[in-house]
């Protein structure tokens, strides 16, 4: 027994200690330096106009990117789970795509067919429609490397359930779509909202794709990972580590969420 | 409502699950579909339901023909073996799942629910999830979120298959009262025979994709169609080409015509029913079922040599 917790007790320093190294430390370091000399040159870094412009971008990035993935997680979850088609196994290795390939290349990739002299971005620039260099490349960009994480985490609890529920539902007169919003929904909600959190904290997070296809406008398509780089280059510490704290204020808060979901999903 | 299946022929992938099937269910009855397991008896009910479509043959619901009718609009109930409970809702909103689809008054449905938990046993758990209720009261609250909708036929697939085997006796028990008290038509699907002849008034007995014999309990133990379902119905012997029933042999102390030597190998006492094990001159075996009383009056000991004879074997030419 003592020694069966003598091991439990060093599995658990190594853990802890480890996390403390490469997380605690740093992420610590980060809010101790920006506060080092009070809150009044926090307060007039963050509230400058470029910096809210940034925190604005962000969100936009999040608004937008979050529910277009989660439908589209839904959707595709349901396609590989309940259907057979051909390209399926195609469907299922393009979705891990963002996971396999870096967020740099994601981002010329991005440029390639979407600039000026892109493949389709010849046609859309003279059309009017800028997308490099602008919003609409920025949220292309943060919807592709946030886009796995929905599909990961619903399809497994859509194959968990299983279709006699939904079969229940369909012999007591409910239709498809009836169904899907009062039975498959309800029944994969844990998973869905897991899902969204780490699409959110992605998306919040996003620097390297948005960085190659925002053209880091200061004030115009930079967002707050860009800022704090851009502030860090320019020699403004201050600055960079305040825009740090905004941003991870944000993902704290979204792991915040996370952690109250996963102790209701445990008791189902 | 009764139910006319015609021709029923399903196929998945290579496997054929229905062969030709026709059955029909009269208006009220109380049916089983019993088979083992892989013998197309819940494909043949999933397609009743229009859970399944078949490949080719009819479904005659009530006089109308559904056989292309999505399971929404057959009217029937369903009710599945492992429950299929939706487990984010209460029991209350289970068994209301039905009416609230068909948008029903809130008071009707609280009524209509609040009659069938007390039908079914639950009253009082209204407020519960169906995580908290053990495996019977799931299987009973399924039956009554089944029967809120008023179907015109209940179809039951496996209903006790997952419950221990007391709650599976309760509940069959309870099944043919709420039949008598509810009177709507109703399929079930099992593979225990004595499950099937404790319950349903016409058994339908299944193998391998097609309807081997339907017929009453009575029927089917004492004119079997061919030896699948004589052997399947209830305990055999076999000598040569004949079967017999265990309870269809004679012992006798002294040789007479058409009787075989046979030594007693064990004798297995099971309170009323005495089970008598034999091995004949050629080493084969064979058991025999007689009552306590005959038991004792024939004062049989283990080694002892007797004779043996089968009256009422049955020889069923191949097929």
């Amino acid at each position: 027994m003592t020694s069966n917790r003598r091991s439990r007790v060093t599995m658990r320093t190594i853990a802890l200690g480890y996390l403390a190294v490469l997380l605690v430390l740093p992420v610590g370091f980060v809010f101790y330096r920006t506060f080092q000399h009070g809150l009044a040159p926090v307060w007039s870094s963050i509230s400058q106009p470029d910096a809210l412009h940034a925190l604005y971008l962000t969100l936009v990035m999040v608004i937008v990117a979050v529910p277009l993935n989660a439908a589209f997680g839904v959707v595709c979850a349901l396609l590989l789970v309940r259907h057979d088609f051909r390209g399926k196994a195609l469907l299922n290795g393009l979705i891990d795509l963002p996971f396999a390939v870096s967020p740099v290349i994601i981002g010329l990739s991005l440029v390639l067919v979407y600039g000026e002299s892109g493949w389709l971005g010849g046609w859309l620039t003279g059309n009017g429609f800028q997308i490099i260099f602008a919003l609409p490349g920025m949220v292309l960009a943060t919807v592709f490397v946030s886009l796995p994480f929905v599909v990961r985490e619903v399809a497994p609890v859509l194959k968990e359930i299983g279709t006699e529920q939904e079969q229940a539902a369909s012999t007591l007169g409910a239709s498809g779509w009836q169904t899907f919003w009062r039975v498959t929904l309800p029944a994969i909600r844990w998973g869905l909202a897991y899902g969204i959190v780490l699409s959110t904290a992605r998306a919040l997070g996003e620097f390297g794709a948005v960085s190659i296809v925002s053209g880091k406008l200061v004030g115009q398509t930079e967002t707050l990972p860009l800022r704090v780089d851009n502030q860090f280059q320019n020699f403004d510490v201050t600055g960079a580590y305040a825009a740090a704290v905004v941003l991870a204020v944000l993902a704290l808060s979204t792991l915040f969420a996370m952690s109250r979901i996963q102790p209701r999903e445990l008791d189902r | 409502m009764s139910i006319i299946v015609e021709g029923a022929t399903k196929r998945f992938g290579d496997f054929l699950a229905l062969d030709d099937v026709s059955i029909e269910v009269p208006d009220g009855s109380l049916t089983a579909l019993l088979g083992p397991s892989g013998s197309g008896k819940s494909t043949l009910l999933r397609v009743i339901a229009g859970l399944e479509l078949p490949d080719e043959g009819t479904v005659t619901i009530s006089g109308e023909d559904a056989s292309t009718a999505p399971p929404q609009k057959r009217g029937v109930g369903f009710v599945f073996q492992h429950y299929a409970a939706f487990k984010h809702m209460t029991v209350f909103d289970n068994v209301a799942f039905g009416l609230t689809i068909r948008k029903r008054p809130t008071d009707e449905i609280k009524r209509r629910v609040d009659e069938l938990l007390g039908l079914v046993h639950l009253d009082g758990l209204a407020g519960r999830y169906p995580t908290q209720l053990s495996g019977g009261q799931r299987q009973r609250m399924a039956l009554a979120r089944a029967l809120a909708v008023e179907p015109k036929v209940l179809l039951l697939d496996e209903p006790f298959g997952a419950l221990d085997a007391k709650v599976r006796e309760e509940l069959r028990t309870w099944l043919r009262r709420l039949h008598d008290e509810v009177h709507v038509t109703t399929i079930f699907v099992t593979h225990d025979q004595e499950e099937a002849m404790d319950v349903a008034e016409q058994l339908v007995v299944m193998n391998e994709g097609r309807v081997e014999q339907t017929g009453s309990a009575v029927e089917l133990y004492e004119q079997p169609a061919n030896e699948f379902v004589m052997s399947f119905v209830g305990p055999v012997n076999r000598i040569g080409d004949a079967l017999v029933r265990p309870h269809d042999i004679d012992i006798l102390q002294e040789r007479e015509e058409g009787s075989e030597e046979a030594q007693i190998e064990r004798i297995v006492h099971l309170g009323f029913e005495v089970r008598v094990e034999f091995t004949l001159g050629d080493g084969r075996h064979l058991w025999v079922q007689i009552t306590r009383t005959q038991a004792d009056q024939l004062e049989l000991r283990e080694g002892e040599i007797v004779f043996i004879r089968p009256t009422r074997a049955k020889v069923f030419s191949a097929s």
